[in-house]
């Protein structure tokens, strides 16, 4: 009788490189709509007085404050619960989003504060809208000196990302999981599979720290 | 939505929960303690250049920053198993949040040192104190000041954190919580009391550690 388990060949290199694809599919949805949703929050933020403040930042802190992988498990059985359950890829999207939303809403309201104030009056004393000021004026100073500390938080998606497995999404941690179920060869396959993340998140850490060292010259 | 909320079921299992909350917290603890030991290590040694030393410690500070912590319990809990030494679920995640919270602390430990002015050491000196005194007395107060929020981050971020046992069948928080909803099958119920247990314990910290920090660092520089 075979054994049951099969070493690793080249044929699971197709499923390896679609955990890798399903990978980089939801962290870069995650970082995107966390991006833009946290730019929203983090605009009005720094434009609200402390109240509104006070109650926008107790929602994200739950956010943050509860494990992702418990705030994936809550809301995947809570939509099925409720009568619509949701694609892995679709609950975990909207989970990780949410969960970068809250961290990048920290990173843009630290951007528009960081505009000293002498250029909105400036800029206002020029003629420009208040809109104009925004998008033209605190937006593109503000995100340049915050861009390391949102590449921060986009490479802690990047690898948050793997969560995502645990409500049944095939990314690659959990494809080399049941890979490693399958041949019994751990070692192998996750030494691959660290080095695929290293691979990723060390260049991107580096450039930002570059980028960091020069704006502080 | 027509689901049927059945609270009693997890009244029932609460001393098994807090439980979990225990294991959560201890493990998190024993790893911040023991991450901190070794990232004061790796930090002196880096610092200094100390040449073998110095090389595993940018690696270790390398691969524990840019790889997933999921990633690091997997490579405790099987990889490890190819080299014969077999974990258990407690082990697996205790040591592999002690080697992500030594190797970020460790960064944490270098920025803070390298944000104190040589020149405080310098100043201490010609007022007469000697080497330790003015680590003592000089150095090592302002930098316990800068890393004092970073570090508890990490602590939360390692209470966080150790909620991956559940995927390597851990009794912590998460894990205790997969199993008693496994049995009844309430599991809604079961992850939103384990959610608010989570939020419990991470503002608890937050909120014990600016207290301290308030009574702590009173003089303002």
């Amino acid at each position: 009788m075979g054994s049951l388990f099969t070493p690793l060949s080249w044929n699971d290199s197709g499923l390896i490189l679609a955990g890798i694809w399903n990978t980089i599919v939801i962290s870069v949805v995650a970082i995107v709509i966390g991006t833009i949703l946290g730019l929203i929050i983090g605009f009005i933020r720094s434009e609200s007085n402390k109240t509104v403040n006070l109650i926008l930042s107790s929602l994200l802190d739950i956010l943050r404050s509860v494990p992702l992988i418990i705030q994936l498990i809550l809301f995947s059985t809570f939509v099925g619960a409720w009568g619509y359950p949701l694609e892995p890829f679709v609950a975990g999207s909207i989970i990780l989003s949410l969960y970068t939303m809250a961290f990048m809403s920290e990173v843009f309201r630290s951007a528009f504060e960081s505009v000293h104030s002498s250029m909105l009056t400036a800029s206002r004393s020029l003629g420009l809208s208040y809109w104009q000021t925004v998008f033209y004026i605190r937006l593109p100073i503000g995100i340049r000196t915050v861009f390391p500390s949102w590449l921060g938080v986009a490479l802690s998606v990047i690898k948050d990302s793997a969560l995502v497995s645990v409500i049944g999404y095939m990314e690659l941690l959990r494809t080399s999981d049941q890979l490693i179920s399958r041949t019994q060869q751990p070692l192998e396959i996750l030494l691959g599979v660290g080095l695929f993340y290293f691979l990723i998140s060390y260049p991107l850490s580096l450039y930002g720290k570059h980028v960091e060292r020069k704006m502080a010259l | 939505m027509d689901y049927q909320f059945h609270w009693n079921t997890v009244f029932q299992k609460m001393p098994e929960m807090l439980e979990g909350a225990f294991v959560t917290l201890h493990v998190s603890i024993l790893s911040m303690l023991i991450g901190i030991v070794i990232a004061v290590f790796l930090a002196i040694v880096k610092m200094n250049q100390i040449k073998p030393f110095s090389y595993i410690s940018s690696v270790w500070i390398e691969i524990s920053r840019n790889t997933p912590a999921l990633f690091q319990i997997y490579m405790a809990y099987f990889g490890l198993g190819a080299f014969g030494i077999h974990l258990s679920p407690y082990v697996a995640v205790l040591s592999a949040l002690i080697f992500v919270n030594a190797g970020y602390l460790a960064e944490t430990f270098r920025g803070g040192f390298q944000s104190i002015p040589k020149t405080q050491y310098s100043a201490s000196k010609s007022l007469g104190m000697t080497n330790f005194q003015s680590y003592w007395y000089i150095i090592l107060p302002q930098m316990f000041r800068r890393i004092y929020h970073p570090m508890t981050n990490q602590f939360v971020w390692s209470i966080l954190m150790s909620s991956l046992g559940i995927l390597v069948g851990m009794s912590e928080l998460s894990g205790e919580t997969q199993r008693l909803q496994s049995l009844s099958f309430r599991t809604l119920e079961f992850f939103m009391v384990a959610a608010v247990m989570y939020y419990i314990i991470t503002k608890f910290v937050l909120i014990s550690a600016s207290l301290i920090s308030r009574r702590l660092f009173k003089g303002e520089i």
